[in-house]
């Protein structure tokens, strides 16, 4: 009887915090979304009128932000596999006894505050920094060109900021390849390119899924690096959800759309697991 | 004679096509070589800046100085909002490892009704974009009229750190070799004895990198805590608010502190469990 009991009791603690702290807001937020504006009442008094359209306008009227936010994370996500997996594998097959201390050095940017690194990289990019000059110096750029405050200054803050989120994974997965099997698919005539598609990728797509839920997860939510490197025109979703909840005191439209945000990225989340073929979640 | 059988072993290679060869062997490490300088490209920045001269904007190199390091409160507020993050990184990280291993050991050891409900439940706060957590706990704080400060960033953090230390620990009992409990079963330790003695030694550097984690998370968030803090100034939202008027110098000094410091602590554990193994 107590062996029954027991999972259950090493669970209540935690999950009646994340029932009340994590649960019941989501659906507090849900209400929040579908209420309008008590006419006449002052800023931020709101009724349930169970409005639906708020989702519908909401999204209207930010469907730029919405594509933006998806398509900067999408591209982050696909540059920070292109970056990440090359170190992963080095790390894991060609390191020899350094392959910890690469590994602690793969987080130990980490460990400066990421907003920090972000305005440094401001810094960098911008016209006081060393990359604009040389750019032009070389001709590479024209006088008028600029990298901050543009979709590509963004992308890179974003793909930059997740990147450990994508090594760690990857690596975990490709370090716990046998590189037997890749000896014993080179015995067996492949070439390394065929190696690698048949044997160290399949082998390696656990990590290439997690690496990729945790770096597309927090980018579509992110707003902080498309405050610093950007601009108005590069606004994301997550920005029109602070301004909407701190500066405009909207709070229907800015749950409505971290609502429809939640949903879309859990949609493709699920379909996307279904699709790599991994029931393994992170 | 052996002068031609050198020359035969070693036909003569133009120089461009020994180095593309060089290049071609090495590739992959010369690629990791670019990359690990592209993660230090703004660590060594700000560190760099940490030693500028710069009076209150620190956007310009004006001349090295050591005053920055030698007065890092200096600058207004930065030691406050810096004290304000231990504290929460702390207190959330405390309860995030204990709650968080507990549900590690139900989800990682037992088999039970609604296993995979709880493994749904761990995942959810971590497929939930931070603005979303934090707008969700803000507006809940709002109906209940508590007013965003210090406890409810706290509850915020253990929220977002609880489902990371799970994962950790999980990890880590899913290696343990179950034989070894077994033996000190067999060796008529009871259950308590066991856990005590064998699972929980062995587990203890996992729960010990989940602290560790959860730590550095609470501690570099902003997102959930702009949302939570009301008018408690962190480490990261005093950067965040200073960014627009500059930088002060003092707040790269401690961003290279805890950089080294954290540094130190990694390796050091490394070290520990090193000598322990052996």
């Amino acid at each position: 009887m107590r062996k029954i009991r027991t999972p259950y009791l090493l669970l209540l603690p935690g999950f009646a915090f994340l029932f009340t702290f994590f649960i019941l807001p989501i659906i507090n937020l849900a209400q929040t979304s579908t209420q309008t504006k008590i006419a006449g009442g002052d800023t931020g008094q709101y009724e349930q009128t169970l409005r639906f359209a708020n989702y519908f306008d909401a999204f209207v009227e930010n469907k730029e932000q919405f594509g933006r936010s998806f398509i900067y994370a999408l591209i982050a996500t696909l540059l920070a596999l292109a970056i990440s997996y090359p170190l992963a594998y080095a790390i894991a097959f060609k390191s020899g006894k350094y392959k910890n201390v690469l590994l602690v050095l793969v987080v130990a940017p980490f460990f400066t505050s990421f907003l920090l690194r972000t305005i440094a990289w401001k810094q960098i990019l911008g016209e006081e920094g060393f990359v604009v000059p040389t750019l032009r110096t070389f001709g590479i750029i024209s006088e008028s060109t600029t990298l901050t405050s543009t979709s590509f200054a963004v992308v890179m803050g974003m793909t930059y900021n997740f990147l450990p989120f994508m090594t760690l994974p990857l690596f975990a997965s490709i370090d716990r390849i046998d590189p037997r099997t890749l000896e014993a698919s080179g015995d067996l005539y492949a070439n390394g390119y065929t190696t690698f598609r048949k044997v160290t990728l399949p082998l390696s797509m656990p990590g290439v899924v997690a690496g990729t839920l945790l770096t597309f997860i927090p980018a579509a939510g992110d707003y902080v690096n498309a405050a610093i490197l950007g601009s108005p025109n590069t606004k994301m979703l997550g920005n029109v959800i602070e301004s909407r909840y701190f500066k405009v005191v909207d709070y229907p439209t800015a749950a409505a759309l971290s609502f429809t945000l939640m949903a879309a990225i859990l949609i493709l989340v699920t379909l996307y697991i279904r699709k790599a073929g991994t029931e393994e979640l992170v | 004679m052996s002068q031609k059988i050198k020359d035969a072993s070693i036909p003569t290679i133009p120089l461009g096509a020994r180095i593309q060869r060089w290049v071609g062997r090495n590739l992959i490490k010369i690629y990791a070589f670019i990359a690990f300088t592209y993660l230090f490209i703004p660590v060594a920045y700000t560190f760099a800046f940490s030693f500028n001269d710069s009076g209150k904007s620190n956007l310009i190199w004006k001349g090295f100085t050591l005053d920055n390091w030698k007065n890092p409160c200096g600058a207004p507020e930065v030691c406050n909002a810096l004290g304000n993050s231990i504290k929460i990184g702390l207190i959330a990280t405390i309860f995030s490892t204990i709650l968080g291993t507990m549900i590690a050991f139900a989800i990682g050891r037992h088999k039970f009704k609604g296993r995979s409900t709880s493994n749904l439940l761990i995942f959810l706060p971590m497929a939930t974009p931070e603005i979303v957590l934090g707008a969700s706990l803000l507006s809940l704080f709002l109906v209940f009229e508590i007013n965003p400060g210090f406890w409810p960033t706290v509850i915020a953090h253990i929220v977002f750190c609880i489902s990371f230390v799970v994962v950790t620990v999980k990890a880590r009992i899913a290696s343990l070799d179950p034989r070894l409990e077994q033996a000190a079963m067999d060796l008529y330790a009871n259950e308590f004895q066991t856990f005590r003695r064998v699972t929980l030694p062995l587990v203890a550097p996992g729960i010990a990198g989940a602290a560790l984690l959860a730590f550095s998370l609470s501690f570099d968030d902003f997102i959930i805590t702009n949302f939570n803090s009301g008018t408690l100034t962190t480490f990261p939202k005093f950067i965040y608010v200073s960014a627009a008027r500059g930088i002060p110098a003092q707040a790269n000094v401690i961003g290279s502190a805890m950089f080294f410091l954290a540094l130190t602590i990694v390796i050091v554990g490394q070290l520990v469990n090193r000598r322990r193994v052996r």
